[in-house]
């Protein structure tokens, strides 16, 4: 069998093989100048084809193996490459679409720098905003910028996110280390992050700022990989989230009923929410190449939140430039101790709730994905060119949460379908998209 | 006595040695755990953004990466 140069090229284009090419023949690459894999192989060749193809094989396994750092280890840091997403929501009313770009630049195998811009552009006309308010737009812009650096078998990562709206501003910062063990066969990984949010609520114009306040977030986190077998791997996570400060959405309000009619006040939160979620991952490749996920998560909070996940994923390809994948997720909630969708009286109890995201409530999400990738690149330094395209539609069931629309009085002078708390309970349907070209340099 | 001791350490050295967890999956079985397949997320900004999406209508929150800041959702 003889090696062409279009087979190293196309080897050369593979991120797996770059990454075990930059790792294993940094000093050789020093000491020879070479600068790229198909020119490494060349240079080898000459010194017979036989040779280049035996030392191609035990490459490509070895990169197999050594890139799987990507995965499970700390061992490589993430490949250099740049990524344009435009991603779009669209169910309950609420529209949501805008860019996000992610580029990723190393420097000497040690050091790697990232920075993502992203925006939301919101148009809302959900139920929340129907029942006590009207139709609003804004957009929220995020900046976040990090670096990982390597020392042997160990990441260190700093990581910093702002995000501004018109009412909200959150400024994050995360610090992060992974460590390998085992022979790379083990991956630990331990996170922090600090947050402190500014909430608003925007008035006219008169008093463009009618209320300004604080919160405070902590969250930890605690990781675990393990290669179970060489078709097996498992993941295990855990994160504890501490919220403290003024904890609301200062424009949403709960609902009371006054004289046999409905009157509206605003939300009371607590000022403190922890919370803890515990997440087992499992992914597994199967007699034929393509594998099986599946994903349970636990989650409790001391509102009274208690939280079950379930996910499946199947990822199947298709020659060598497809990559089709399905999953079905599931998710339920209880209610927060505090919720109700309408309280008997004014001033009910201490802490009021009515956001349906603290109701009791169920959702099923059905996802398609498609990755596509490029024989060629567009342009000449670019390599590993891929454009993907997911879809995710939910269907959302609420319990505890009635369509508020129902019992509002039409027109003066006519009833309204429902009385307060009698209407139907509330349920709507999302998708979701993500559309995104991804390239290596 | 210092004899026993000195075996017993040295035993006890080689016996380290031996305990010793050696990596049961090779280097060279790991293709099937290094293909593209068998990533748990390809994409960093696509699957931050799904993240982003459970955390604005879901209560739980936690254990799958950080969903970055801000809310924008209701």
């Amino acid at each position: 069998m003889a090696v062409t140069r279009e087979m190293l090229n196309d080897l050369g284009s593979d991120p797996l093989v770059r990454q075990i090419f930059r790792k294993t023949t940094r000093a050789f690459k020093k000491t020879r100048g070479f600068t790229s894999v198909p020119e490494y192989f060349f240079n080898i060749e000459r010194a017979g084809k036989l040779a280049v193809y035996r030392i191609a094989k035990y490459l490509i396994a070895t990169v197999f193996c050594t890139s799987l750092a990507t995965i499970v280890n700390a061992a490589i840091l993430p490949e250099e490459s740049a990524d344009l997403l435009f991603h779009a929501y669209d169910g309950g009313g609420v529209t949501v679409t805008g860019p996000s770009v992610l580029v990723r630049k190393n420097f000497k195998d040690t050091a790697s720098v990232h920075a993502n811009y992203y925006t939301d552009m919101v148009s809302s006309a959900s139920i929340d905003v129907l029942t006590a308010g009207s139709k609003y737009s804004e957009q929220r812009t995020e900046y976040s910028t990090g670096v990982d650096y390597l020392n042997d078998t160990t990441i260190y990562s700093l990581g910093y996110t702002n995000s501004s709206e018109n009412d909200y501003v959150a400024n994050t910062v995360n610090f992060g280390v992974a460590q390998e063990f085992f022979g790379d066969l083990t991956t630990v990984t331990m996170g922090y992050s600090v947050g402190d949010d500014t909430v608003k609520l925007n008035g006219d114009e008169s008093d463009p700022i009618q209320f300004e306040a604080n919160q405070k977030h902590h969250r930890f986190s605690l990781g675990l990989s393990q290669v179970i077998t060489k078709n097996w791997l498992a993941v295990a996570n855990i994160e504890s989230v501490i919220d403290d400060g003024y904890l609301n959405n200062p424009y949403r309000s709960v609902r009371y009923l006054d004289d046999g009619k409905v009157s509206y006040q605003t939300e009371r939160y607590p000022q403190t929410r922890n919370s803890d979620a515990i997440a087992l991952r499992s992914i597994y490749y199967l007699p034929y190449r393509a594998s099986v996920k599946g994903e349970v998560k636990f989650f409790q909070d001391s509102w009274g939140v208690d939280a079950t996940t379930y996910e499946l994923k199947y990822v199947h390809p298709w020659t060598r430039s497809w990559i089709f994948e399905a999953k079905v997720r599931s998710y339920s909630q209880s209610q927060a101790d505090f919720y109700a969708d309408i309280y008997p009286y004014k001033n009910f109890q201490t802490f009021l709730a009515r956001d349906k995201e603290l109701s009791q409530f169920s959702s099923t999400n059905f996802g398609l994905g498609v990755t596509y990738k490029l024989p060629k690149p567009p342009l000449a330094f670019l390599n590993n060119c891929t454009l993907n395209f997911y879809w995710d539609g939910f269907q959302f069931n609420y319990d505890n949460f009635r369509n508020a629309l129902l019992s509002k009085t039409p027109e003066e002078g006519k009833d309204a379908p429902y009385k307060p708390g009698e209407e139907p309970l509330y349920h709507f349907n999302a998708n979701v998209i993500r559309l995104y070209f991804s390239a290596g340099y | 006595m210092r004899t026993p001791a000195a075996l017993i350490l040295s035993l006890s050295l080689c016996g380290c040695s031996h305990l010793q967890p050696q990596p049961w999956v090779k280097a060279y079985e790991r293709g099937h755990l290094a293909d593209p397949v068998m990533q748990l997320e390809r994409s960093a900004v696509a699957g931050k953004y799904i993240s982003h999406v459970y955390e604005a209508r879901e209560a739980a929150r936690g254990a799958d990466g950080s969903a970055g800041g801000g809310c924008g959702c209701n």
